[in-house]
Order: structure tokens, then sequence, then C-alpha cells
């Protein structure tokens, strides 16, 4: 699947998308954060504080209980400042 | 063929560019007898946040699902209110103060429901659209962190 990062969530992980294939026990948003976390600091410091970041699953925006299976595109970012 | 009164015409765009908002409303009600107000909204880029004076702001998009959003917002302003047109402009790059940012036009037979719906697209692009603001001021550059009075904004059209 493809991740793509936004905002400070990108600038912390220091790249805006990757492919990534994550073990078979990685089944919610929440547990492809704690997964991507211990990967490496870069990515420990982008999700330090999980509650704060915002995921969207193929363009739609998903809690962190959502299944990532069959998942095209996974996104995370910071809270939205638009508008 | 262009299909006249109706659902109307909806137009998002996501540019650099910057828009003329006299042209987007003749764009909205061109050949048209049936609107009888148009509300428009426009979001410009202030030097004045908080303490700090703001010297240029970056927004930062993410690319087509932003269209999917303000798309799923638009369709829902129109099952709520009766609209004849709806316009949304949303820039992205790197402004200076006094510079637009935002552009929200909403037509309708009466003005009740084009200035409503305008409020609801605009709080809902303000906190669910995926867009990003970078500051940059004399003390540096940082994101734009969430306010908590835009959640409450949104909140109260949520249908119980």
């Amino acid at each position: 699947m493809k991740l793509k990062y936004f905002a400070w969530v990108r600038e912390r992980i220091g790249m805006a998308e990757e492919t990534i294939e994550p073990p078979g026990s990685v089944r919610t948003v929440e547990e492809l954060i704690a997964w991507l976390s211990g990967r490496s600091e870069a990515y420990a410091y982008a999700f330090e504080k999980p509650k704060v970041i915002r995921a969207a699953i193929d363009h739609t925006h998903v809690k962190s209980d959502a299944a990532i299976a069959g998942a095209r595109e996974i996104a995370f970012f910071p809270p939205m400042t638009g508008g | 063929m262009t299909s006249p009164a109706t659902a109307g015409a909806v137009t998002i765009r996501i540019q650099e560019d910057d828009f003329d908002i006299a042209r987007e409303i003749a764009g909205l009600t061109r050949s048209r007898t049936d609107i009888g107000a148009v509300v428009s909204f426009s979001g410009i880029c202030r030097a004045d946040e908080d303490s700090a004076k703001i010297s240029a702001l970056t927004l930062e998009h993410y690319p087509g699902m932003a269209e999917d959003e303000i798309k799923r917002h638009v369709d829902e302003a129109i099952s709520r209110w009766p609209l004849n047109g709806v316009t949304i402009i949303h820039r992205v790059g790197r402004f200076m103060p006094g510079q637009n940012i935002v552009l929200v036009l909403t037509a309708s037979q009466h003005r009740k429901a084009a200035f409503e719906a305008a409020e609801f697209l605009m709080d809902y692009l303000k906190t669910s659209a995926p867009f990003w603001k970078k500051e940059e001021s004399a003390t540096g550059t940082g994101w734009v962190e969430a306010r908590a009075r835009d959640d409450e904004a949104a909140a109260r059209w949520t249908r119980s």
C-alpha cells in the first residue's frame, strides 16, 4: 500500500510518500502508526502524539480503529487548517 | 448541454492562481433567472495573527482528497438547502497578507439558504478539507495549529 504524509508529519518523517508492506499482524490505523513508529526515530517523532494524528484511507477520513485491509492509499497528517 | 435550474452548477477548483470574484459570480448566474441570491465569502491572508505579524503564508493540500472532501460537503449542502449553484475555489502556494486564499459562492432562490450554506461550507472547509497553513513571521516559521473554535463552529451543523 502507498502511504502519504502531509505538513509537519511529512517534514518529520522526511518524505512525502512511500510504498510499504506491513506484517499481517498490523490490522488497524492505530497499529500501523505503532508499527511505523518502531521503524526509526524520525517516525517515532512524527507519531509521538498519536491522538493528534489524523488519517485517511483512499481519500476518506477514518478513525484510528479503522481496518487497513484492502487500502490502496493511507495518509497521515495533522489537524487541518485550511479555509 | 447544460442542465438549467434544479441542482445547478457545482464548480470546485484548487489552484495557485488568483480568482476574480465578479467573474465567478457572473459564471454562476449567467443566463439563469431562477437565482435570487448569491452569497460570496472570501478568505484573505491577514498579517495579524494573535500577537505576531505574519509576513507570508504557505498552503499545502492533499491533491485528490481535497477535491473529494469538498465535493462531499457540497453534496451535503445541496441536500440540506435549496441551492441553484455552488462555487468553491481554494488556492494553494505562498501568499502575502492581503491576497485571496479561498472563495465560496452559494446561489439560491432566496438569501437564507445561500447564507446558511455558505457558512456551513466554510466551517467544514476549515476543519475537514485537507489543507494546512504554514506561517512565516519575524520570529520564524511554523505550522498553524487547529483551533477548537473552528471545530465548535463545524459541530453546530451536525444533525442529531
